[in-house]
């Protein structure tokens, strides 16, 4: 499986996903943001990072670089994205993934790990993943989702919600929502489900000696989906 | 502008300083030129009142590969690998802007790193507060911890460890030390000798403007009422811009076309240049004119002065000076061409086809001031008597619900959850541990990394606290199973002009330089920082180490958790009692008088290197030193991040309970072990003259001191872990 990861000047999350994807087998390339075509690619990932900055919004300048009008492309025509962290912002700019995402409830930098809850398995990303909820980490300072009450419906009438921020029992409420996401809501797909767009980061959850293991998890189901 | 001994003194100079530089100079200094004096012969870039004790730290090793002198210290870490690591303050601009000054001390500490060609891999800070109840700390604590995220996390490095005090004498100025470690190839690392006439001089980096400028001179003195006055000589960091300097510096270095590297840092384009070309031995000559500006009509004097921050200068090999461009300009930085190397072995500026300043380097550099100042030696504190009718209104599970929720032993987990600690995929043992260690990216290396700071037991007397401290950060290695390599210090004083300060950074360093020596723990890299100061008063003083080890096999890493039930735990090393300058003491019996505890180098040693020995069989299961607080702080720490319980036995010591449980004495250590290997770790210590006592078995969720005094390990976590966000959020 041939995967790309894009690197915008100010990604800082790009070396570990290269190392990630090569763990579980994918043939990865990394691409430069200026360059205009993409290679060949069963999957495209947009890394974490504070691409630009983060000036002007999060995400917004990333939005606009060369490389996207490809990545761009390639989503419509069906494939394969995913944007962790600063990339699930970039998405959002894009217009590739409805919604926005603000700053934390308390203001705070928040680096810890979290547990998810899988809300829709019906897709490339998470099925034949047999947990409910996976232990996975987040670093953020923007990572509160909001979207409007039209766009919230939509969501709902088309299942586009992936992730939701939960306890390790699949619990969903106030006290597991860790920066004030609406309906505590951590990951989200386009309407046809190529695209996923999610705060959490599963490339830091790939090694015993690390913060778990269920990045593992995810890693080798999404390569098998996509043989 | 017409320069005379008043705009000297303006500048930070003294009387004689100014008549040296015109006697040396035959001449009287143009605005320009006395500017770049008064930035070289400062304190802070000068080390005036230091060098004199400076010289006499032990510096080498066979582990060194760089020690001071350099942008950072590089020791050797086998398989061509090396480490390059420093600790540097940004105590004053972090008083008048937390944010910015925080920030940009980050920025500092890891462009000094890279600069030696080193990847950044890791970050570490300790930083100091006024009192809780004084009305500045709070917004203090959050805009330093702002800042240090700010800068950190859109780096990618990840803050693997810290650490935090309280305590009145930083009411007025608090202390912010960063520290960076980095990883290199040992045949890339890079350094700021120039050489080779008639080179390229380069200019990288963010546009100069018109920050920070005499910001090393700020540093160089005390604060008054007017620090307000001095917020526009704080910099502003870009951590964006510092981000691709990192990754254009590493790509231009993976070629060979630089012959030398320095940041421009305290001081900017004049301490950078002056640097280079004194240790080349050369001169140096610079069109101002061709320096990237951010702002218009910048003067000559203001461009030499900026401390604007990420920039760089860069000798290069002749020829390559378009290859070097087309990197910067693939990651958007400015790159000039500003100058050459030249045989006169002077600084020559040139602006608006004048020339602005012409200064032979040796007069700036050798003949630099250095003064061995008058300072007094303190006397041990007579020891004091605790009565023993004072523990009788005490309740022992009372008393330690109490230090483990006050300021100094309390969770940070409030402030280190705002760094990111797990970027780079290779954080193995996150804060809140006694050190924090990162693999060597793609090998089974780690390296283990501890900032510590013992200000009460330095104030009570120096000389033994100089000790402690390195100690304390042997231990915090061992602690984790890591061979201590060595360290980098950051001396946080008051001013050296008053005697009393002054020997309390004579006999720390005499003291820190003792222990370094005897533990093989040499000194590789390190800053000062004087005039730490509101008015009169000084700091208590605060020598901070930052200490460096290797730990071979990463799955070999001890934490201090504990981790079964029916476990033995030992306490290695012998306990007295030592209350003097305890917690105990000081904050709970209010005794603020006697001796710290006293240190003996021989057990410092011997029990840290049996340690290791017993890890290296794999007996330890968990282990934690001995410090604040005494054992039974450090045991709690130890069931609140094991989340399970332990029994104590009885003690066989004449002394009292609460000196036994909250004695300070150094150089020891709990561990955990399987009572299967009980007999086989009894003769390990045994064979090695360690000291040794047990002091209970792993149980599921009490503490049980004795029969009268039992808590919940969830007790233990609340007292532990709530003090800090409610002050907080309060």
């Amino acid at each position: 499986m041939n995967s790309s990861v894009i690197t915008f000047p100010g990604s800082n999350c790009d070396r570990d996903m290269n190392v990630a994807l090569k763990k579980f087998g994918f043939k990865n390339k990394m691409i430069w943001h200026d360059d205009l075509e993409l290679p060949k690619s069963d999957l495209v990932v947009l890394p974490g990072g504070f691409s630009y900055g983060d000036y002007l919004r999060c995400g917004s300048m990333a939005s606009k670089s060369k490389i996207m009008k490809s990545v761009l492309n390639f989503a419509k025509g069906g494939g394969n994205v995913i944007g962790i962290c600063n990339g699930f912002q970039i998405l959002v700019e894009a217009g590739l993934l409805p919604g926005v995402l603000l700053r934390n409830k308390y203001l705070e930098f928040i680096c810890k790990n979290i547990f998810v809850k899988v809300n829709n398995k019906d897709n490339l990303f998470f099925k034949g993943i047999k947990k409910e909820t996976l232990e996975f980490h987040i670093a953020h300072n923007e990572g509160n989702y909001f979207c409007s009450k039209e766009q919230s419906k939509e969501i709902d009438d088309n299942d586009q919600i992936a992730l939701l921020y939960s306890d390790k029992a699949g619990n969903v409420n106030e006290n597991t929502n860790p920066n004030g996401s609406i309906r505590n809501i951590a990951g989200i797909f386009n309407k046809e489900r190529n695209i996923l767009g999610m705060m959490p980061h599963p490339e830091r959850m790939i090694d015993p000696a690390l913060s778990g293991v269920d990045g593992s998890i995810f890693f080798e189901n999404l390569i098998n989906n996509l043989k | 502008m017409i320069v005379n001994e008043q705009v000297a003194i303006d500048h930070g100079l003294k009387k004689d300083e100014y008549k040296k530089i015109c006697s040396l100079l035959k001449r009287v200094p143009n605005i320009t030129e006395l500017g770049i004096f008064s930035a070289m012969w400062n304190e802070h870039c000068s080390y005036k009142s230091s060098r004199f004790h400076l010289k006499n730290l032990p510096t080498k090793g066979k582990n060194v590969i760089q020690g001071p002198g350099e942008n950072a210290g590089v020791i050797d870490i086998g398989d061509d690998d090396a480490i390059v690591f420093k600790i540097e303050s940004h105590n004053h601009p972090s008083f008048i802007e937390p944010y910015q000054g925080a920030a940009t001390g980050v920025g500092g500490i890891m462009r000094d790193v890279f600069t030696m060609g080193a990847r950044p891999i890791a970050n570490l800070n300790s930083i100091h507060f006024g009192s809780p109840q004084n009305k500045k700390t709070k917004n203090l604590l959050r805009g330093v911890v702002h800042g240090i995220g700010g800068y950190g996390n859109c780096m990618g490095v990840p803050t693997i460890a810290g650490q935090t005090s309280f305590d009145d004498s930083y009411n007025g100025n608090i202390l912010v030390n960063a520290m960076t470690l980095g990883l290199v190839k040992k045949n890339k690392i890079f350094y700021s000798k120039a050489a080779g006439l008639g080179k390229p001089v380069i200019y990288v980096g963010s546009k100069t403007g018109r920050d920070g400028i005499h910001g090393a001179t700020m540093a160089s003195t005390s604060f008054d009422e007017k620090i307000e006055e001095k917020k526009p000589t704080v910099q502003v960091g870009d951590p964006f811009t510092e981000k691709l300097l990192l990754e254009a510096c590493l790509e231009l270095m993976a070629g060979d076309s630089i012959i030398a590297i320095q940041d421009m840092g305290a001081a900017g384009l004049t301490s950078s240049s002056i640097e280079m070309a004194s240790k080349g031995n050369l001169g140096i000559e610079i069109n101002l004119n061709m320096i990237p500006c951010r702002e218009t009509k910048m003067s000559p004097y203001e461009i030499m002065l900026s401390e604007s921050q990420e920039r760089m200068l860069i000798v290069l090999e002749n020829g390559k000076e378009e290859l070097a461009k087309k990197i910067f300009d693939k990651w958007n930085l400015d790159f000039a061409i500003i100058g050459t190397t030249t045989k006169s072995k002077k600084i020559e500026l040139f602006f608006d086809q004048e020339k602005v300043a012409d200064i032979p380097i040796n007069i700036l550099v050798e003949n630099s001031p250095m003064y061995d100042r008058k300072w007094k030696k303190s006397k041990l504190p007579k020891k004091i008597k605790v009565k023993k009718e004072q523990f009788k209104t005490l309740k022992i599970v009372n008393v330690l619900n109490k230090i483990l929720s006050s300021p100094n032993v309390c969770s940070k987990k409030w402030i280190w959850q705002q760094y990111d600690h797990t970027v780079m995929g290779d954080t193995i043992q996150k804060p809140g541990g006694d050190a924090g260690v990162v693999r060597v990216h793609g090998t089974n290396k780690a390296i283990a990394a501890s900032v510590d700071s013992s200000a009460v037991y330095c104030w009570a007397h120096p000389l033994s606290g100089g000790k402690q401290i390195v100690c304390e950060s042997w231990r915090n290695l061992i602690s984790v199973g890591a061979k201590p390599i060595a360290i980098t210090n950051c001396l946080n004083f008051g001013s050296p002009e008053n005697e009393e300060n002054m020997g309390e950074f004579a006999e720390c360093v005499q003291g820190l330089g003792e222990a370094s020596s005897y533990l093989d723990f040499p000194v590789v890299s390190g800053n000062v920082s004087f005039y730490n100061q509101t008015k009169d008063i000084g700091i208590k003083p605060t020598p901070v180490i930052g200490g460096v080890g290797l730990i071979s096999n990463y799955k070999d890493m001890v934490t201090m958790n504990l981790k079964e039930i029916g476990n033995i735990l030992l306490v290695i090393g012998k306990t007295g009692g030592h209350l003097d300058q305890s917690l105990l003491s000081r904050d709970i019996l209010n005794e603020k008088n006697g001796p710290p505890p006293e240190i003996n180098l021989f057990n410092e040693k011997n029990n840290g290197e049996t340690i290791l020995k017993l890890v290296d069989k794999k007996f330890i299961k968990a282990a934690h030193d001995v410090s604040l607080g005494g054992i039974i702080t450090a045991l709690s720490k130890m069931c609140i991040k094991g989340k399970k319980g332990a029994t104590l036995k009885k003690p066989n010591y004449l002394i009292s309970q609460f000196e036994y449980l909250f004695g300070e004495d150094q150089g020891r250590y709990i561990i955990e072990i399987d009572k299967n290997n009980l007999k086989e770790v009894v003769e390990v210590l045994t064979e090695n003259s360690v000291y040794f006592d047990e002091l209970g078995i792993v149980n599921e969720d009490n503490l049980i001191i004795d029969e009268k005094s039992k808590v919940t390990i969830d007790d233990l976590i609340k007292s532990h872990t709530t003090w800090l966000t409610n002050y907080m959020n309060k």
